[in-house]
């Protein structure tokens, strides 16, 4: 279990990111949390795995405090948070199979790994994911030859490759076309549920947020604003959140989602990859 | 529609680059007077320039016939010396800015070693070659060493700002995500920042044996050793015709390496 505690990050020009954040997230939750840009979403992510050092308030894992430990051992917490970034984040240079083993990073010593030479059962399971997510063919491929939903696949695989529990994920389909995001936010959701893991999921688009997760939490100016199921969302929290503007048309449009959503899923399940089938209403998210 | 047509007709000049209209035209009025003293200063003595034209025509004539037979050994030795002289500071100089040129990237080094190594770069960048051989040569003694030496300095500053430059404008999302692996500190340089510097890196560092070997000729003038050295002394005989013998090996070995490291880069993209 995730657990912040009065979480608070100013950045050094005087901004405050995150006013006193209090949230926790339960094993095996997929949280959504949205918010207009400048809310802190992504802050509140990086401050989890100190990849922006917090200035006030706790973070816990577990039992483990995670704002109070050293380099070697903040690494070492690091292993069991795997990160899903917005631009990917692919080292371009590097082929599919070392930006997926680079997940192992944490788990091997500096020589094996400068080598190339990881342990078999790394290997194995690198080779598990790929096959996974449909990509056991491109092992070889440089990472900045693959196109954007395939590149999000594999950093979906070196998020994985962590063996993590928690997976925090940063606008994950802002820069994929609409097809493409369902499918990546319908993997990220199938994959959390096949290893039990809980997700924190920074995320735009509402409707795809009401989609796939169980909980949304609403950020707005550093602060929580809203904090409950999918369905909760209307027209006056998003107005809350975001601002006034007319809201009807984003909602009504999940209502008439649902006939398109089950079809785009029969259809990645034909062409896509060998997608475990979930309830749908999970998947679907209501 | 009266404000569209309004709108339409209101007049647009791009904004000037320096705002102050005082200060624009008082910076070019004092670039052309400052120019027109320059030229107006300038001393030719025409006379003289017609004198020496026919001496330099007569010393570029005893440039020909090159004559690669009479010295051949000499610059055989003289070339083998400064190719040595170049492969050796190359590689040694390169070693040694590593860790110079990533303690002088602002992104990966703390504040106190960020401004330590940009002295070593600053201080290497700001002495000439030729001036650094001097001192090598009086610190060393004549010879290659000191031209090693030299060479090797020169090129922990030019390799070094290069690498840290090339560091600091590096994709910091790809260097992030690695990082959030929990990856250690040398781990991360080689996943994160190895490969996004790599391929320009070996382009420079052929590009850095190119210059080295041309300074290589340079240094040997004033002692450091080499083909430089040779030439020199051919030049201080009078012997023209193996002077230039000379200069075509330098320049052919000069295009041969530019040729090398062009495709070398290519195909290391």
């Amino acid at each position: 279990m995730l657990r912040l505690q009065n979480l608070e990050k100013r950045y050094r020009t005087g901004d405050l990111a995150l006013k006193g954040v209090d949230l926790e997230v339960p094993d095996g939750q997929i949280m959504a949390l949205i918010g207009p840009s400048g809310a802190g979403k992504s802050t509140l992510i990086r401050c989890t795995n100190r990849l922006v050092e917090p200035t006030g308030g706790k973070v816990w894992l577990n039992d483990m405090e995670l704002t109070g430990l050293g380099a070697g051992a903040l690494r070492r917490a690091r292993r069991s948070m795997g990160m899903i970034f917005q631009e990917y984040a692919l080292v371009e240079r590097l082929s599919v199979m070392e930006n997926v083993l680079s997940g192992r990073l944490g788990y091997v010593g500096f020589w094996r790994s400068y080598f190339r030479r990881f342990p078999q059962s790394d290997i194995d399971e690198a080779f598990r994911l790929l096959g996974r997510v449909g990509l056991d063919h491109m092992v070889d491929k440089r990472a900045d030859e693959l196109s954007g939903g395939q590149r999000q696949r594999v950093g979906i695989c070196r998020a994985l490759a962590q063996n993590p529990e928690l997976l925090l994920v940063d606008e994950p389909t802002a820069s994929l076309d609409p097809k493409t995001s369902r499918q990546i936010m319908r993997l990220i959701c199938e994959l959390c549920k096949e290893r039990k893991l809980s997700a924190i999921v920074n995320i735009h688009d509402v409707m795809l947020a009401q989609m796939f997760a169980e909980r949304i939490v609403g950020l707005k100016l550093g602060e929580i604003v809203y904090d409950g199921p999918p369905d909760g969302l209307t027209a006056e929290v998003l107005t809350e959140i975001y601002g006034e503007e007319d809201w009807e048309a984003t909602i009504r449009k999940v209502d008439d989602e649902d006939g398109e959503a089950e079809e785009s899923l029969a259809e990645s399940l034909h062409d896509d990859h060998r997608a475990v089938v979930l309830d749908r209403n999970l998947i679907i998210g209501n | 529609m009266a404000d569209i047509s309004l709108s339409a007709s209101r007049r647009w000049k791009k904004p000037p680059l320096i705002k102050s209209r005082q200060l624009r035209w008082g910076l070019g009025l004092g670039f052309a007077i400052y120019l027109t003293l320059a030229f107006g200063t300038t001393e030719i003595d025409w006379g003289r320039v017609a004198e020496g034209v026919p001496r330099g025509a007569r010393f570029l004539a005893g440039f020909f016939p090159p004559d690669f037979v009479s010295r051949w050994d000499a610059i055989v030795d003289g070339i083998a010396e400064s190719l040595w002289m170049t492969v050796i500071s190359t590689v040694v100089g390169i070693a040694l800015s590593i860790p110079v040129g990533l303690g002088a990237a602002r992104n990966l080094a703390p504040k106190p070693v960020y401004y330590f190594c940009r002295a070593i770069l600053a201080v290497s960048r700001s002495f000439q070659e030729i001036i650094i051989a001097i001192f090598c040569v009086k610190l060393f003694g004549f010879g290659p060493f000191a031209g090693f030496v030299t060479l090797s300095f020169a090129t922990i500053g030019f390799y070094g700002k290069l690498l840290a430059e090339d560091i600091e404008d590096m994709d910091p999302v790809q260097a992030e995500a690695v990082r959030a692996t929990g990856a250690g500190w040398f781990q991360w340089l080689n996943y994160a920042v190895q490969p996004q510097v790599l391929p320009r890196m070996i382009g420079l560092g052929l590009y850095r044996l190119d210059i080295n070997f041309r300074e290589s000729a340079v240094v040997g003038i004033v002692g450091a050793g080499g083909i430089g050295a040779t030439l020199t002394t051919a030049f201080d005989r009078y012997e023209f015709d193996s002077a230039a013998a000379i200069l075509l090996v330098i320049i052919a070995i000069v295009m041969a390496v530019e040729y090398t490291s062009g495709y070398v880069r290519k195909w290391v993209q």
